[in-house]
């Protein structure tokens, strides 16, 4: 039982990464269409910010990485949508083929520039350590993510519901063309929701460091986990995404500890697949009349 | 009429390269034609069914595991277990690996597995209708989940390392350069049949449906095809012929392990069937053996340009030709002939 209360912070968080980074991804591939590969490279940049910063501010670098990591990896994905993908439209697949060769580009260009080993970022000393509660040990630095993508979720739900630009957002998403008729500049939704997606893998990066080394391969390394969570939450969903992410980061915390981390990846996979077949459009599904 | 021609100038180049290649390169040839095999899979699935498979590695890793198991065990010590097993302390032979020894089990096994595996997956996600994108993510998960079993069971499956020093196929010493030039003209002779097979199928009744499911899978349903069906025995087509390509890697290459599995090398099987072109199967074989050549050349002397030069080619494909060369070059045999296509009812 102590075991198994134990287990829950970090299911907890695991949950938290899966969401910052699938926050993103659900929304361009709900929206868009686009099967984004190169958004774990978003993240590797958001993680590669932190580590200059902490060299640059030194001390609390952390909380100044947040909002900059947003910008930086913000901006990279604005221009990839700018440059590239925005001929792509349409064409799924290619979008996923087309993103990878983005992806392998940059993690190239961070073994060149960061070198191949991975940095260390050091959290600073109020994230080190932890508290009991309830008998349960909480460390403080899988508080603050969960705290974090709490936060982003919160923040994201707000912009949807509240702010015009969301409103817009959940247009496009709903019925493209019905949202083009209606006078909404679908290309400049487009280039928001990008850039908030990529902005918040940045997010996701720099929340990675206080729990791993930053390497070029970071993002790869959670990439198809998060996929996994849009796929099962329900495309361009934010609530789909929340409760994939919290049940798949469960089922992986569990898993890991009942059986080995080997077999706990094969157990979701397949856990995934069974759900599918009762829900196939994913948790939360928008209701559409198109067929299939 | 052209297109024979330029297949018998294939077979007769595949037969002289080993009078004109070191063993050494002959064996590196012997490996681009395994990547080519896959890569025919790839055409089938992907062009013709529009089914972006990106787990082809576990397929190719079924059919690799199966085949490296049985010469394990046939060059196996006098307990009767592989090195590597003995190395992690494993002292009598896993279950799994007890019908691995029967020959007639192992070859069966290098085509059955990989073809069950696609078929029970296309069955349950196609019949769901479940696809497109939906579909190259979850093959890719596959992938991912296959590659942390095979590292997690060190003692069943050689971990990291996987199956590893060879020194015989069968009858064939794989240690000399005449053994090794009988697994290559296996490896030519398999490439060709499979070729001809998928051709065969292509022209068939069978490809004229998988490519009317991959244009408009809801008409086909309505025509009273059953649209899941043609694509499940499609991918697991597709799943055999990487099985195939797999096995005979172990010979040629000598290892088989995780690192040649996973996500990544999964993706790399698609670089070249990308580049030579996806709707042309031929393009796809052509352009699997350029891809992995590059990739050789490169290694030796540049090796992180590779990763550019890949990522790049990636770009440059889909940008400027989404079709691969094959696209580029009917379109410029249409333009020299000046001869009006025909008209395809939309």
């Amino acid at each position: 039982m102590a075991a198994l209360a134990n287990q829950l912070p970090i299911g907890l968080s695991i949950a938290a990464v899966l969401l910052l980074i699938a926050l993103g991804l659900t929304f361009t591939f709900g929206q868009m269409g686009v099967v984004n590969m190169a958004h774990g490279e978003f993240i590797m940049v958001g993680a590669y910010t932190a580590y200059l910063l902490q060299g640059a501010v030194g001390g609390q670098s952390l909380l100044v990485a947040l909002p900059v990591a947003f910008a930086v990896a913000g901006l990279l994905g604005l221009l990839l949508e700018w440059s590239l993908i925005r001929r792509f439209y349409g064409r799924p697949l290619d979008t996923l083929l087309l993103t990878w060769g983005v992806s392998l580009v940059l993690q190239q260009l961070a073994r060149d520039v960061f070198g191949a080993p991975n940095v260390q970022v050091t959290a600073p000393a109020w994230l080190v350590g932890g508290v009991d509660v309830l008998g349960v040990r909480l460390p403080h630095n899988r508080v603050f993510i969960t705290a974090l993508a709490a936060l982003c979720v919160l923040g994201v739900g707000l912009y949807l519901a509240k702010l015009p630009q969301g409103r817009r957002m959940r247009a496009v998403v709903q019925n493209r063309e019905l949202a083009a008729c209606s006078g909404i500049a679908t290309g400049r939704v487009d280039r928001s929701t990008f850039l908030l997606g990529s902005g918040l893998a940045g997010v996701a990066g720099v929340a990675l460091t206080l729990v791993g080394p930053v390497g070029p391969g970071l993002g790869t390394f959670y990439i198809v986990d998060a996929f996994l969570v849009v796929v099962a939450g329900g495309l361009g969903r934010l609530r789909g995404a929340v409760l994939a992410a919290l049940a798949l980061g469960f089922l992986n915390g569990y898993l890991e500890f009942w059986t080995d981390a080997s077999l706990a990846k094969v157990l979701v996979f397949v856990a995934v697949i069974a759900f599918l077949q009762i829900r196939p459009q994913g948790m939360v599904a928008l209701r559409g009349r198109s067929l299939g | 009429m052209s297109g024979r021609i330029s297949l018998v100038l294939c077979v007769v180049l595949l037969a002289v390269a080993p009078l004109v290649l070191s063993p050494f390169r002959l064996g590196l040839l012997a490996k681009y034609l395994c990547f080519a095999i896959v890569a025919v899979g790839i055409a089938l699935a992907w062009g013709r069914g529009g089914m972006l498979t990106l787990g082809q590695g576990v397929f190719f890793g079924l059919g690799g595991y199966a085949m490296g198991m049985h010469l394990k065990l046939r060059e196996a010590g006098p307990a009767g277990l592989p090195d590597f097993m003995v190395w992690s302390g494993v002292e009598e032979l896993p279950a799994l690996w007890k019908p691995s020894a029967n020959p007639v089990f192992a070859l069966a096994a290098v085509v059955v597995l990989p073809g069950l595996v696609a078929f029970l997956l296309g069955l349950l996600v196609f019949r769901q209708r479940v696809r497109g994108a939906y579909f190259a993510i979850l093959s890719q998960a596959l992938a991912a989940a296959f590659v942390i079993l095979l590292v997690g069971r060190q003692g069943l499956t050689g971990g990291t390392n996987g199956l590893t020093n060879f020194s015989r196929f069968f009858a064939l010493d794989l240690t000399d350069p005449g053994g090794r030039r009988v697994v290559y003209a296996i490896t030519a002779a398999a490439l060709v049949l499979t070729y001809l097979a998928v051709k065969l199928v292509v022209r068939s009744r069978f490809g004229a449906l998988l490519v009317a499911v991959r244009d408009h899978e809801d008409r086909v349903r309505f025509l009273g095809y059953d649209p899941a069906l043609v694509k499940t025995i499609t991918f697991a087509a597709s799943a055999v012929v990487a099985g195939l390509a797999g096995a005979l890697f172990v010979p040629v290459v000598g290892i088989i392990s995780p690192a040649l599995l996973g996500v990544v090398p999964s993706l790399e099987l698609l670089v070249g069937v990308a580049l030579g072109g996806r709707f042309s199967l031929a393009g796809a074989v052509a352009g699997a053996i350029a891809v992995n050549y590059a990739k050789t050349l490169f290694s030796e002397d540049f090796p992180e340009g590779w990763l550019y030069l890949q990522g790049g080619l990636f770009v440059l494909v889909l940008v400027f030709a989404p079709r691969g060369l094959a696209g580029v070059v009917e379109a410029a045999r249409d333009r020299f002939r000046r001869r009006p296509r025909e008209e395809v009812a939309g």
